[in-house]
């Protein structure tokens, strides 16, 4: 029985600040990050904004697509390095305000910036165990970088949700991999505000071997070539890395494209790779086969290979397109109102 | 039920009276209104107060203050309606005397606004809309008159200066009360360049934060009649109530508690609009005192704006509105401010207000509401 | 301030935008209420709000009450859904000079408030300018 995505959906906030805007705070290079990160400028959220209110509008979107009430759906999990609570679950609010509850199993899930494609995984083998009709795998995240540091020009806001289910699916899920190591490369110790990372350490050891070597497991299994497939997808910590790691797994620039939203929308965390995702749905045609690997510090890698239905025509246009919402209207901020949105300036306690 | 007059008023210099707790502003308030009348005892007593809670942290009014009084034993009962507080404390008191439960009722108001800061205060004010469905989306008093400000502008084509002129005439008018807490005159270029508040509204459209109290002694009227002096009489009580939500009301232009309340009050004193000397009316914002003229018949749907910019509210004009300055200019510790709208009336119709008297004024209205309008209490006094 | 139980027992309307109608008259109460204020009936069926309206009024918050003072100025307009019902709420996403009487707009779920830096989080609908 094939199980895959029946619906889906994204949400992208509407304000942005500029790489040059960073930098020009910083004394730092824009044209070099600009060009060595392919980094143009990133998404903001605004103080009403976070990992919840965005993963209900993307949820909201998904289940449009997916025609079902929310009530139907028996799971929901949320994957996120920024969950607005230490303690007490982002999936109740979002499942309350979906009309999803009360018969509805809900964890919250964090790997880094793995968590997302993590809860697509376990909401997609719950409906092919037969566990339920319908699971809901979100990846969401207002990603925070310390000021200065090199993950302020790329740390950015957004969502992606995805109902599974085995009726009227939109994308068959064929072939899932993992790949994981205790590999320290990116980490945010209990009560601190900002994470810290290990430089050039998250490259080649951390990125790079995680997802290529999910990359190549996922197509052996599959017994695939990169001619395979009509569109890839990968964790998007800054422009340049899944660029290269495309190149690496013999995927062209054509291919990546479409689902490469980073140097106008940055890094998402645990929104990257499942937004890219959303981004290749709303193009895709019917038998098109979408690879798709993702990357949390820590670290570990999901792959996924996705067969594009027929049923992708009808469903397209129930709900705003991820590149559409990139790109409508944009409210361009400074670093000041950046500043004070992102909670990096000191006041006077209440 | 038994006519009812105004025999005596009290009330102190408004302001910000750091040095002054709440009992002293309200007992020295009560006292001369006592010592003003000639009574020497009172039989019951009200005190309108907004949220004693929040703003001072005391409830329990009624007794505390009766106590302060000296007069200990006496029913004392503690009114609310947001703003209108002060209103309907002068209302049950007349209705105490008018039904012949009491004689000497002091009704009084009070509000302490500035033991709190500012936040608070606008916390406390807030309390007076819909919490759950206004309050939580952070809306604030100023942002849900200024709602109604740009709907009026824009249905009726009111316009910035119109508002302002309103603001100028009540400072204009409380120049000239010497118990105002702003009596400095303002010009509508000040007004309209004043700091911003709740777009279009502008802090000089505000009223302020102010400590306060004021209080007067209703008695029978042929009580009054036998203690001699001059005679005020209670010619019309009346209050309505309207949705606590501006959202929930059909038409946001339009203040209906206060049409119906002075709907009711013209049958009962048997006279229009057109039979006022004066008002006295809530402005505690400009748009307010321009909705409110409408709403008592005094100008055309939609054309409130044009009575300070044509200078018909004006002193002189054809119907002053506010000669005592208004909420604007004299100050609004929300509590005490009906009481003090009763209190000029009577000293209007005394003529007893010196460079502000309103030349043969032998009826005058008052106009306290609460909120945005979901309480309203009117009240017409004339010369006996 | 707002305390969990005074915040939870809103999430109906503040999550789901749940409202009632009057079975009698027909008018739509948000939130639900026990008596209708039209024709006094006490029966009700539940209905939810529609999603999309336009801006009636609104105005433009300088001056924040306390827990909103980040945001300000921000602004809270009176909108009227395309079902008729009147509802408050802020603008967001949007210039202030934006706005007029009669732009249209659409509910978004935002964090409404919060209750200080440890209390409880608190959601619910804004309004977003729509194309
Ligand atoms: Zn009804």
């Amino acid at each position: 029985m094939d199980v895959g995505i029946v619906g889906y959906g994204a949400y992208v906030p509407r304000h942005r600040i500029k790489v040059g805007e960073i930098a020009k705070v910083w004394g730092a290079d824009a044209p070099a990050y600009e060009k060595g990160l392919m980094l143009r400028e990133k998404s903001v959220p605004t103080p009403d904004q976070d990992t919840i209110t965005m993963s209900v509008e993307a949820a909201r979107h998904a289940l449009e697509r997916a025609g079902i009430d929310g009530s139907r759906v028996g799971a929901i999990y949320i994957g996120s390095e920024s969950h607005p609570y230490a303690v007490k679950p982002s999936g109740t609010v979002v499942a309350e305000a979906l009309g999803a509850t009360p018969e509805i199993h809900c964890a919250d899930f964090e790997f880094a910036c793995k968590a997302g494609s993590e809860g697509m995984f376990v909401a997609l083998s719950l409906v092919k165990a037969g566990q339920m009709d319908y699971a809901l795998g979100i990846g969401a995240d207002t990603s925070q970088g310390a000021p200065g540091d090199a993950l302020e020009y790329s740390a950015s806001a957004g969502a992606a949700a995805f109902v599974f289910g085995t009726k009227d699916i939109v994308a068959v899920c064929e072939h899932t991999y993992a790949f994981m190591t205790d590999t320290p490369d990116f980490w945010r110790r209990e009560y601190q505000f900002y994470p810290r990372h290990a430089g050039r350490f998250t490259g080649e050891p951390a990125y790079f071997k995680h997802v290529l070597s999910c990359g190549r497991g996922l197509m052996e299994r599959a017994n695939m070539e990169p001619e395979d497939f009509q569109w890839a997808v990968f964790h998007q910590p800054n422009g340049k890395f899944p660029m290269r790691a495309a190149k690496e797994l013999g995927f062209p620039k054509e291919k990546v494209e479409q689902g490469w939203l980073a140097p106008t929308l940055g890094n998402t965390y645990s929104g990257s790779s499942p937004m890219g995702l959303t981004a290749i749905l709303d193009v895709a045609k019917p038998g098109d086969r979408i690879f798709m690997v993702s990357y949390g510090s820590g670290s570990g890698s999901d792959g996924f290979i996705w067969r594009v239905t027929d049923r992708i025509e009808a469903v397209r246009a129930m709900a705003p397109h991820t590149r559409a919402q990139l790109e409508d209207r944009p409210i361009y901020i400074d670093y000041g109102t950046y500043a004070k949105f992102r909670g990096k300036i000191r006041k006077l306690a209440d | 039920m038994r006519d009812v007059a105004v025999i005596g008023v009290g009330m102190n210099r408004w302001g910000e009276l750091w040095e002054k707790s709440h009992r002293t502003i309200w007992t020295e308030a009560a006292l001369e209104a006592i010592d003003d009348s000639g009574v020497d005892h009172v039989d019951a007593m009200y005190v309108g107060c907004m949220s004693g809670g929040l703003f001072m942290g005391q409830e329990h009014l009624g007794p505390l203050l009766a106590e302060q009084l000296g007069m200990g034993p006496i029913p004392a009962t503690r009114v609310e309606s947001a703003c209108a507080s002060g209103g309907l404390a002068f209302r049950q008191a007349y209705l105490a005397v008018a039904s012949g439960a009491h004689d000497i009722v002091l009704a009084t108001g009070l509000e302490k606004m500035t033991d709190v800061d500012g936040g608070a205060a606008t916390y406390a004010l807030s309390t007076a809309a819909d919490q759950e469905y206004e309050c939580y989306h952070g809306i604030t008093f100023p942002g849900l008159y200024a709602m109604m400000a740009t709907a009026h502008m824009h249905r009726y084509g009111t316009t910035r200066e119109e508002l302002a002129e309103v603001a100028a005439k009540n400072h204009a008018h409380g120049s000239l009360n010497p118990l105002a807490q702003f009596p400095m005159k303002v010009t509508a270029k000040q007004v309209m360049e004043s700091v911003k508040v709740a777009d279009p509204l502008r802090i000089l459209d505000c009223s302020p934060i102010t400590d306060g109290a004021a209080a007067v002694v209703v008695v029978p009227l042929d009580m009054a009649k036998k203690m001699g002096g001059p005679l005020v009489r209670v010619a019309a009580s009346a209050t309505a109530t309207d949705t606590i939500a501006l959202h929930d009301r059909e038409d946001l232009c339009w203040i209906g508690s206060t049409a119906r309340a002075a709907e009711e009050a013209y049958r009962q004193a048997g006279c229009g609009p057109d039979g006022l000397s004066f008002c006295e009316v809530h402005d505690c914002f400009t748009i307010a005192e321009v909705m409110v003229i409408e709403a008592l018949g005094l100008f055309d749907r939609g054309q409130g704006g044009k009575g300070a910019a044509s200078g018909a509210t004006a002193l002189g004009g054809r119907i002053p509105i506010n000669p005592s300055g208004g909420l604007k200019s004299k100050g609004h510790p929300v509590g005490a401010t009906g009481i003090a709208q009763i209190r000029e009336t009577v000293m209007q119709l005394r003529g007893d207000c010196g460079d502000r008297q309103v030349k043969n004024a032998h009826r005058g209205l008052t106009q306290n509401m609460g909120g945005t309008g979901a309480s309203s209490v009117v009240h017409i006094l004339e010369r006996a | 301030m707002i305390g969990s139980a005074r915040y939870w027992r809103e999430i109906p309307q503040r999550y789901r935008y749940e409202a009632s109608k009057c079975t009698s008259c027909g008018k739509v109460f948000f939130p639900p209420r026990l008596v209708c204020s039209k024709c006094q009936g006490r029966e009700f069926a539940q209905t939810v709000l529609a999603k999309t309206g336009t801006v009636e009024t609104f105005t433009v918050i300088r001056v924040a009450p306390s827990g909103f003072g980040d945001e300000a100025p921000y602004a809270v307009g009176i909108v009227k859904l395309d079902d008729g019902v009147k509802i408050t709420a802020q603008i967001v996403d949007c210039e202030p000079e934006e706005l007029e009487v009669g732009t249209p707009v659409r509910l978004e779920f935002r964090r409404v408030q919060q209750d200080g830096e440890s209390g409880v989080l608190c959601y619910g609908y804004k309004f977003v300018p729509r194309v």
